[in-house]
């Protein structure tokens, strides 16, 4: 790779317990193994710290699909475009959700681009403060539009069960939440799939603990770690794999228990099984998944946003016109560099695809610290 | 007096006179802030000349408010010309309903940081817009200041070679601001980094630093200001990011909600960038938490693309310093 010319400023650091566990994995690892992070929020950690390049000759971390924002259906996003056009609604998100474009790429528009033309677009940090906004506003109607994995869905649930509770009736949502075991399922039943172990996602198993991943491990004969997100525990994560990959091992093993319990957290599952049942869904990019979304359970759906559109429910999308290839990369199937629009037509500041627009999509994480001149891997 | 401002205060009568009169009386520094121009004498030598509009939610916010930024910013905007800030222009433009007990506020500490700063605010304007058309309150502030340095300091002046310093932590100011817009509730509340740079920038070149470049790192943060200055001096910035000086809050709340404190506004805070031989100069001036020598200034490359900044991790690894894309949006999870 180049370097850049001049003497360091700082003398070499001491070798930090990253590094220690990156020579443990290079005397751990007979062969080239590959692994997939399954959450964005690890593709993010992965290349931000630049952990890849710290990996023995051949080895490689694949990023997974599990970035909520990627993979919300471009038909959902029109949803909320179009509802947000209305005078009366109230369009409330979470702040990444608000640049990801709809389907119609010659127009790129977004929520962020609604507002600025008049559409009353808010950003939340928590569906609770959607329901404020509805007692708040009692003439209006709020949308929230709610997406995320088992880590968002419980929060969602508390909402529409106070909002029930309370009698509120202006507050509805587009629900677009996901399951993450199924796109595991999914991507492994892929025919040339080539992952030899998973890197669970922590913040997923903090709710859902390690029942379904470990029926997972069993059925597919092969490892699945939890982790956390900072550099160390990802390390630890990946020496934890590899070293029962080496044993011939398979099961699950939590390398994140000082967050994880082996049975999640029940309070928010029950709230979550309360209001949302799984049901077969598309997700953007990768085509229908058996049981991988949540659908509000009949005695929720007066809070679905879906029927008042016109006609009722998810439009379908026109035909994306572009050369994004997010489907492959939310595979691990290509990686993002590999995207011939990647830093030229698709930039974060004018995203082709859901990858570059989410901070945790893998686009948008080789964007901000990859760049040109700083390769996958040092060596 | 009514209890909020009223567009009346705006017409030129009898209220605004009264409001000019006793509720500015705080601002009024020198001259006579009633006449058209206020007159100064020429100090000698070179000047400099700066304005900067302020337009900030909440008006008051931990650590400062819009009438302690708009001082600030600018007599800091003259010192980063290595200038000493001698004189200030304030514009108002208030929000009819904006309430008066607030605005005596902010003009008392318009007045405590024009005494910090060592500026007289010497003329202003009043202005008043109907509720709805505006945010409360805009301040506009414009400065003169007498150059003091002896070199000039700019992005021409960066060679290879030379050390970045920070001036004091990062992200302070934007995070207090996004913790009160989006209701985060952080124990103990992070205060804005509000400061004056002036008092520094003199010790700096009293001790005979020659700054080849100063520059506040506002909007965009340390980010924005390193990739527009590898541009415009045409040499790469090498970064080492184990040296990057964080507020541990500032480092656990921006990694929680997937912000880069990099990007976050300062409001007290410079890069220096100066020749290595003054380095040791420069850091026995600023003291142990006020200068931080985060990098160095690269020599072009001769071949292969180089990013402009690269920062060196704490495991030897590189990346690069993401690009400034606007508005900060909280992640999902």
């Amino acid at each position: 790779m180049t370097l850049l010319t001049g003497s360091p400023v700082a003398a070499d650091a001491p070798p930090t317990r990253v590094n220690a566990l990156a020579a443990e994995l290079e005397d751990l690892a007979s062969r080239p193994w590959t692994l997939m992070e399954v959450c964005g929020g690890q593709t993010h950690a992965i290349v931000r710290w630049g952990l890849d390049q710290l990996l023995p000759s051949g080895m490689r971390l694949i990023h997974g699909p599990g970035c909520p924002v990627c993979v919300t259906p471009a038909a959902t996003v029109d949803a909320a475009l179009a509802l947000a056009r209305r005078p009366e609604v109230i369009l409330a998100s979470y702040g990444d959700m608000l640049r990801v474009p709809g389907s119609d790429p010659v127009g790129g528009a977004d929520l962020l681009g609604l507002r600025a033309t008049g559409g009353d677009v808010r950003l939340l940090t928590s569906p609770l403060e959607a329901l404020s906004l509805a007692r708040r506003h009692p003439d209006r109607l709020v949308v929230f539009l709610a997406v995320g994995f088992e880590t968002t869905a419980p929060a969602t649930a508390v909402a529409l069960l106070q909002a029930r509770r309370q009698g509120i009736e202006n507050l509805r949502v587009l629900a677009s939440h996901v399951r993450v075991v199924p796109a595991m399922e999914a991507v492994l039943s892929e025919p040339d799939c080539a992952i030899d172990g998973f890197l669970a996602a922590g913040h997923v198993a903090a709710v859902m603990g390690l029942g379904e991943l470990q029926a997972l491990a069993e059925r597919h004969r092969l490892p699945v770690v939890v982790t956390g997100f900072q550099p160390e525990e990802l390390m630890q994560g990946v020496v934890t794999c590899v070293r029962l990959l080496e044993e011939g091992g398979c099961g699950v093993r939590n390398a994140y228990g000082a967050v994880v319990r082996p049975d999640g957290n029940p309070q928010a599952r029950s709230a979550m099984e309360a209001v949302f049942e799984p049901v077969s869904a598309p997700w953007r990019g990768l085509g229908t998944i058996t049981g991988g979304a949540l659908a509000l359970r009949e005695d929720y759906r007066r809070f679905d946003a879906f029927p008042l559109l016109d006609p009722p429910g998810p439009t379908a999308a026109a035909p994306e016109d572009n050369p994004c290839i997010s489907g492959r990369i939310l595979q691990g199937r290509a990686l993002p560099s590999d995207c011939p629009a990647f830093g030229g037509r698709c930039r974060p500041e004018h995203p082709l695809g859901a990858p570059m627009v989410s901070s945790e999509g893998a686009c948008a994480a080789y964007h901000r610290y990859r760049g040109a001149g700083i390769p996958a891997r040092c060596g | 007096m009514s209890e909020c401002i009223r567009l009346a205060h705006g017409g030129g009568g009898q209220l605004m006179r009264q409001l000019i009169a006793e509720e500015f009386r705080p601002l009024h520094g020198g001259g006579s802030p009633l006449h058209d121009a206020a007159t100064i004498e020429p100090p000698g030598g070179r000047l400099a000349f700066t304005t900067d509009g302020y337009v900030v939610q909440p008006l008051e916010f931990p650590g400062g408010d819009i009438g302690r930024l708009a001082v600030t910013g600018t007599a800091n905007d003259l010192a980063m010309a290595g200038a000493r800030p001698l004189h200030l222009s304030v514009a108002m433009v208030l929000e009819e309903g904006l309430p008066l007990a607030q605005l005596r506020r902010i003009v008392a500490s318009m007045a405590a940081a024009a005494r910090e700063c060592g500026v007289v605010i010497r003329t202003g304007d009043t202005k008043v817009v109907e509720r709805g058309k505006g945010d409360g309150l805009f301040i506009t502030t414009s400065g003169v200041g007498q150059v003091e340095a002896s070199r000039p300091i700019g992005p021409g002046s960066i060679r290879p070679g030379d050390r970045l310093v920070v001036s004091g932590d990062l992200g302070r100011h934007g995070l207090a601001i996004l913790a009160i817009r989006h209701g985060l509730e952080l124990e103990p509340p992070v205060a804005s980094d509000c400061a004056p740079l002036w008092p520094a920038v003199e010790r700096l070149l009293q001790a005979g630093v020659h700054p080849h470049l100063l520059r506040d790192l506002t909007r965009g943060g340390l980010a924005a200001v390193l990739q527009e200055l590898a541009e415009d001096s045409g040499c790469p910035f090498r970064i080492e990011e184990g040296a990057l000086p964080l507020h541990p809050a500032v480092e656990r709340v921006c990694d929680l909600l997937g912000l880069d404190p990099l990007q976050l506004a300062n409001e007290g805070r410079f890069l220096l960038v100066v020749a290595p031989d003054q380095l040791e100069a420069a850091m026995a001036v600023l003291g142990p938490e006020g200068g931080v020598c985060i990098g160095e200034v690269g020599r072009p490359a001769e071949a292969g693309p180089v990013p402009d900044v690269v920062l060196r991790t704490p495991y030897g690894t590189q990346r690069c310093l993401p690009p400034v894309s606007g508005e900060l949006l909280p992640r999902i999870c």
